[in-house]
């Protein structure tokens, strides 16, 4: 077993763009569970939207800027869409509309027809083909023409807006939760009653959140998807699994913590890849026998492990990385 | 019997007299700071609140008691927005405030607290106060990220926190979180924060149910305070003691309709009130037969 390559190539998808992209998605879902409360099970939705604004878009000729700004445009409308009905009501209703409304987007995208357009429908999302080619533009501006790290040009393109972006986000955050605006996200997080009782007007704060958690989404959706080179509208890419996994992301690191999801989204990207290559490395040298696991069951097996570390996490430091247990020991209203 | 002013012990200015004329189920005030009129909210087949009408005197302490489920919290919501009514009317310092939600009530200047204490636990003390303050521009989305924007008015508003803390006797907390309060910390902070927010009528839902009886006369004082400058306060109470010590007027609520008020010395005197309390019968001769 090669370990200097198994820790190498780890090493590389500690920062590399699987953990990226994750680090946008898990910072705005940071601030709709983390800061604010709201149960987004549906996360994938603010994904797929931004991805597909972006994709279809650039698809069909318009240029990749245009694309970021029709694939934010659509998390907007599609988080007033979720949060209006849902707003209101107890935060367990939320939970159920998003994780149904992320299947709808996900549903729709891969049908052949839409009621107004009919067959022209699937020309703009591709149907359950999904999109090709659409980041060669985004490409066309690399800088970089050697490799650097064992990261190929593109890959340290993406690696590079994909960072910067990051910081980015983590700075816009920052500034939002010191303010006012902030305290009164946490407070409707505490207790909305409390927070009306008060004269704010929680409905229109949760609205927020929702909006610019979902941006966050949009954003990581389209980087996933710009460094995939294609969208498609399968379960792995944006659908509930994916969900799931920046769920698994977040709370690595620890909610309502700055640095928590994209600390959290580094060491899920890279255990992902260690217990991988690890696995993969003690089939191929027959440390694992043939009848216990084979290579093609090392893709289950990697995810199986990664539960059942976090099921270690979640007994031996219930707060994440990051997070305080004293705050956690306080959750009882 | 002449009509004489019971509550002496008022700021005699700020505070009309009380006149015992006045004793009287949904009798009108001389400055009535919330009226409510034909408030009617059914839970199905239950009536629980069914009030004819009713004034708040502004500037006193009006005390509303009552048995358990005689709907006194439900007025509560009721009247703050939490719950809408099926019927009725009601406005606050001359504004119809019916039909209006839960944070422009409070804006209005009528302010609640809740029976079970709603202190903000993963918040810190000062930050559960300065949430209180009204109309604060750092709390606009598009401002928010500017911190020149809001941070002149954030200093002043910390100050006011922490005048009031010093006031409540909360200022060696005030870096720790509020869930670790006891649970008299937790009403003094509730009470603490919703004077940040400068009420004119404050609604005080029990406020010493589950406080330590050393912390009780120290609230008490604070509910004092409260009237001294020049603030409506309503509550409702189910300690006796506590109810005679500091309302002016008294307010009684039974099977959602109110049934007497008056001050409390009257009160305790009422028929209605004791038969509410005790059941009707009470009062007829005992009789356990000649050899009891």
């Amino acid at each position: 077993m090669d370990w200097g390559l198994i820790l190498a190539e780890s090493a590389r998808q500690f920062i590399g763009p699987q953990a990226v992209y994750f680090a946008i998605a898990a910072i705005g879902l940071n601030i709709h569970f983390g800061y604010t409360g709201l149960l987004n099970f549906g996360h994938a939705g603010f994904l797929a939207v931004g991805a597909y604004g972006l994709a279809i878009t650039v698809d069909q000729g318009g240029p990749w800027p245009l694309g970021v700004v029709i694939g934010l445009l659509a998390a907007t409308v599609f988080a007033l869409l979720l949060g209006i009905p849902t707003l209101r009501l107890r935060a367990d209703y939320l939970a159920i509309v998003t994780i149904a409304s992320s299947e709808i987007i996900r549903i729709l995208v891969r049908a052949t027809s839409f009621p107004g357009v009919g067959d022209q429908w699937r020309e703009w999302t591709g149907g359950s083909q999904g999109i090709n080619g659409f980041n060669r533009s985004f490409y066309s501006i690399n800088p970089y023409n050697d490799r650097l790290l064992g990261f190929a040009p593109v890959q340290l393109w993406s690696i590079t807006v994909g960072w910067a972006l990051v910081f980015l986000s983590v700075l816009i955050v920052f500034l939002l939760m010191r303010s006012p605006w902030g305290r009164a996200l946490k407070a409707v997080r505490e207790d909305e009653d409390a927070v009306r009782a008060l004269g704010k007007n929680a409905y229109v704060i949760k609205m927020q959140s929702l909006v610019i958690g979902g941006l966050f989404g949009a954003l990581g959706g389209m980087l996933f998807v710009l460094n995939q080179g294609s969208v498609q509208p399968t379960p792995q890419d944006l659908g509930t699994p994916k969900t799931f996994f920046i769920w698994v992301a977040m709370i690595l690191g620890g909610t309502a913590r700055l640095w928590g999801p994209v600390i959290g989204s580094m060491i899920f990207s890279g255990l992902l890849s260690f217990t991988d290559l690890t696995l993969r490395a003690m089939v191929a040298e027959g440390y694992v026998p043939e009848w216990l696991m084979d290579g093609v069951q090392v893709g289950q097996m990697r995810f199986i492990l990664m539960g059942l570390g976090l099921m270690l996490l979640m007994i031996f430091r219930p707060q994440g990385i990051f997070g305080d247990k004293r705050e956690l020991a306080l959750d009882a209203r | 019997m002449p009509a004489e002013p019971v509550s002496s012990s008022l700021p005699g200015a700020t505070a009309p007299a009380m006149t015992e004329a006045l004793e009287v189920p949904g009798s009108h005030k001389p400055d009535p700071i919330l009226i409510a009129d034909g408030i009617v909210r059914r839970f199905g087949g239950l009536t629980a609140v069914d009030v004819d009408h009713l004034e708040i005197q502004r500037g006193l302490i009006t005390g509303l008691i009552g048995p358990n489920g005689a709907g006194k919290t439900t007025f509560f919501n009721l009247m703050t927005g939490f719950d809408s009514p099926d019927e009725g009317s009601w406005s606050f310092d001359g504004v119809d405030i019916g039909k209006m939600p839960s944070h422009k009530v409070a804006r209005a200047g009528m302010v609640r607290t809740f029976q079970l204490t709603k202190a903000l636990s993963r918040l810190t003390v000062i930050e559960n106060m300065k949430l209180g303050a009204m109309g604060q521009a750092g709390e606009k989305l598009w401002a928010a990220p500017f911190r020149f924007l809001w941070d002149r008015e954030e200093q002043a508003i910390e100050q006011r926190a922490d005048e009031l803390l010093v006031r409540f006797k909360l200022d060696h907390m005030r870096e720790e979180f509020a869930g670790t309060l006891s649970g008299g910390q937790r009403k003094l902070l509730e009470m603490a924060r919703a004077l940040m927010t400068d009420p004119k009528l404050i609604m005080l839902d029990e406020p010493m149910a589950g406080v330590n009886p050393a912390l009780t006369q120290s609230l008490l004082e604070h509910v004092k305070g409260l009237r001294d400058e020049g603030r409506t306060v309503v509550f409702v109470e189910h300690d006796m003691d506590v109810v005679r010590d500091v309302s002016d007027w008294v307010v009684v609520m039974a099977e959602g309709a109110v049934i007497a008020e008056g001050p409390h010395a009257a009160i305790g005197a009422n028929q209605q009130v004791i038969d509410a309390y005790l059941g009707t019968s009470h009062d007829k001769a005992l009789d356990f037969g000649e050899d009891a």
